[in-house]
């Protein structure tokens, strides 16, 4: 097991070395020198030349490229140009937001589309599998964008002055501040110091923060923030884990083990719960672990539609806006999350299926 | 002896079980297939008929063509209670004044012209480097797969974002993105199909007849590896309209005044709350159109090759 974890975390570093090439090599081929987008009209010629001494844009490409790579070795994505602030900070503000929004996305697309899938297998042909699979159909069809403006519309214009009503955009309400928690836990944490940064990032969990700190107000106002987005990005996440747990399920039913567990005199329910399901599960894991990618994508769309400042809405400002340090950083976090939540996923296999010899 | 002839009937018997039929047949048996061929054949024809089914200019600007049109008015249809003496706009006047009825119709030659040309692209480059990497093996097949593994690492919509930045937003360019975002899939299928086409009886059976690489690789190993690219090709347009509409929404695809969907739904995206149905219509003829593909593509995959599963 321990052989194998290790052999596969080798077998990342290519792939993430080429990831770290690749965006690097995308960002400087992005036209437009970044000091004439940054400086606009102020973007003389002695400006610019100060400017590409200070960022290293005088450097040959192979320099800048060694540079880039210590830097990120030492957890340094270099200065936002923008903002004139330590990518890995503006990181650590955002990533948070994104993280939440994706993960509920993603609890709500598992806890409805497994369900979903195992019900369409077992009353197969049913009415309820039928319009399962409609809406499953659908939900694959549909712009995440598309759905986010119109929930937006249904939940806050049509469904106002009702008990029903959600905020269409932001992430708390103006006013309530999401206090934290090391601050109400009275810790004294040294400014810049690496506690700090990973409470901070803690702390800008809101939900989780105003969990621990028991501040409700915060809490259920922070998540009714976030359900609209969220069952936005859920739908098609959704949509194909319910697809693939439904096709998962219905392959393994009709293996002899299945006939055997019911002829033996199983209950239904508990030969589907332990026999089918537990054998369905490996692909099913699989394109969980692929959707991550979908939901990082979909957050770009969904985080600028909901006016949410996270990973993806900033990373979409930054391409328009050529601030390289935070395209590579940005690119390079996703990406790398891809892979080692598809990493995880292959390591989880062993413990799904002992059968699964790790050669 | 005497030449074996067959009766009218038994040729016809005969004829009737030939390959294609029996696909045919199958395709026909299954039910998303038909109901996705049905949506995509009303497409197709909205999009041919567009300039004949559109009663305005998609790009023409209706302030002093018509009198008291408002932009972004709500929709107009007589036979609803709209009164008479107003002209009718089935889906409202958007804001330019532009009949929008007009503009989602004609979108439909856009967006089918989106998903066919991206794939087709795609599919072409995807299956020269899936060929040459599965008949090769070797230091050539671990280059070429190892640099799509990275391409594949990355979220295919923000590789396609990245991608439309450098090269300048426009429709072209977006194609362009999201068909060498989608090239690593059908490199794969192609590589994986030739990788086992390649050790079939009749590959070294022409092989010892002395065919070229070439000609094997071309006649006898590529078309037995059709049929899925056909299947995830199919499933693969459903994607490539839904994310051309994704990067023209957020401004970096097709550019206005062009009637593209996601253009249309980009540049009225603030006024969701004052006139919806500017939003509500196009993103209803995306996901009409989307979906017909994926039903096509899910019907497809179940008659002509069970094998490959459900996954999407």
């Amino acid at each position: 097991m321990i052989q194998y974890t290790i052999r596969r975390l080798l077998m990342a570093i290519p792939v993430l070395l080429g990831i770290l090439i690749v965006t690097f090599a995308l960002a400087r081929m992005i036209p437009g020198e970044p000091c004439k987008a940054m400086l606009g009209e102020k973007a003389t010629a002695e400006v610019c030349e100060r400017f590409n001494i200070r960022y290293g844009f005088d450097k040959p490409i192979t320099t800048q490229f060694g540079i880039y790579m210590s830097d990120i070795l030492k957890g340094d994505f270099g200065n936002s140009i923008r903002f004139s602030r330590p990518v890995t900070i503006i990181l650590i503000e955002r990533l948070p937001l994104t993280f939440e929004l994706g993960s509920i996305a993603l609890l709500i697309a598992i806890i409805i589309g497994i369900p979903a899938g195992v019900l369409s297998a077992v009353k197969r042909n049913s009415m309820i599998d039928v319009i399962n699979m409609i809406f499953a159909n659908i939900g694959v069809s549909m712009p995440v964008y598309w759905l986010g403006l119109m929930l937006a519309f249904v939940f806050a214009i049509l469904l106002k002055d009702t008990p029903f009503w959600l905020p269409p955009t932001g992430r708390i309400t103006a006013g309530l501040v999401a206090v934290p928690f090391y601050e109400v836990w009275g810790w004294s944490l040294a400014k810049e110091s690496i506690s700090y940064h990973i409470a901070e990032f803690i702390a800008n969990l809101y939900i989780f923060n105003s969990l621990i700190t028991g501040d409700w107000k915060v809490f259920v106002d922070t998540l009714k923030h976030l359900i609209l987005p969220s069952l936005a990005l859920s739908t098609i996440p959704l949509a194909i884990i319910a697809r693939m747990t439904r096709s998962s399920m219905l392959e393994v039913m009709k293996q002899d083990y299945i006939r055997t567990a019911r002829a033996k005199g199983l209950r239904k329910n508990k030969v589907i719960l332990r026999h089918a399901f537990r054998n369905a599960l490996l692909p099913i894991i699989t394109i969980i672990g692929l959707q991550v990618g979908t939901i990082f994508a979909g957050a770009v769309l969904t985080e600028s539609i909901f006016g949410l400042a996270g990973v993806g809405r900033i990373l979409l400002e930054a391409i328009t806006a050529r601030d390289y340090p935070i395209i590579q950083a940005f690119t390079v976090v996703i990406a790398m999350g891809y892979v080692f939540i598809n990493l995880i996923v292959d390591l989880s296999y062993v413990f799904i299926d002992p059968r699964i010899r790790l050669e | 002896m005497a030449p074996v002839t067959l009766t009218k009937e038994k040729q016809k018997d005969y004829r009737s079980n030939s390959l294609w039929r029996l696909t045919l047949r199958r395709i026909f048996r299954q039910r998303s297939a038909v109901v996705g061929m049905v949506i995509l054949g009303f497409l197709i024809l909205v999009a041919i008929f567009a300039n004949v089914i559109a009663p305005y200019d998609p790009i023409e600007v209706l302030i002093g063509v018509e009198d008291g049109v408002k932009k972004r008015s709500a929709p107009c249809v007589h036979i609803l209670g709209c009164p008479e003496d107003q002209p009718q706009h089935i889906m409202g006047i958007d804001g330019n004044v532009r009949d929008q009825f007009s503009r989602v119709i004609y979108g439909s030659r856009i967006s089918l012209m989106i998903g066919f040309t991206t794939i087709g692209f795609a599919i072409i480059i995807g299956t020269i480097l899936g060929a040459i990497s599965g008949y090769a093996g070797g230091l050539v097949d671990n280059i070429i797969m190892r640099t799509l593994d990275v391409l594949m690492a990355f979220p295919s919509l923000l590789l396609a974002i990245t991608i439309v930045s450098i090269l300048g937003p426009g429709l072209q360019n977006a194609l362009l993105a999201i068909a060498i975002v989608t090239i690593p899939v059908y490199a794969r299928v192609v590589r994986a199909s030739v990788l086992s086409i390649k050790e079939m009886p009749y590959v070294a059976a022409s092989r010892a007849l002395g065919g070229s690489p070439l000609h094997i690789l071309a006649s006898r190993v590529l078309p037995n590896a059709i049929p899925p690219l056909i299947v995830t090709g199919t499933l693969g347009i459903g994607t490539a309209i839904l994310d051309a509409a994704a990067l023209s929404f957020i401004g970096l695809g097709a550019q206005p005044p062009l009637p593209e969907w996601g253009t249309m739904l980009g540049s009225e995206r603030n006024q969701v709350f004052t006139a919806p149905h500017l939003v509500f219509f196009p993103g209803i003829a995306i996901m009409l159109t989307v979906l017909a593909f994926n039903l096509l593509g899910d019907g497809l995959r179940d008659a002509i090759d069970p094998r490959l599963g459900q996954a999407s």
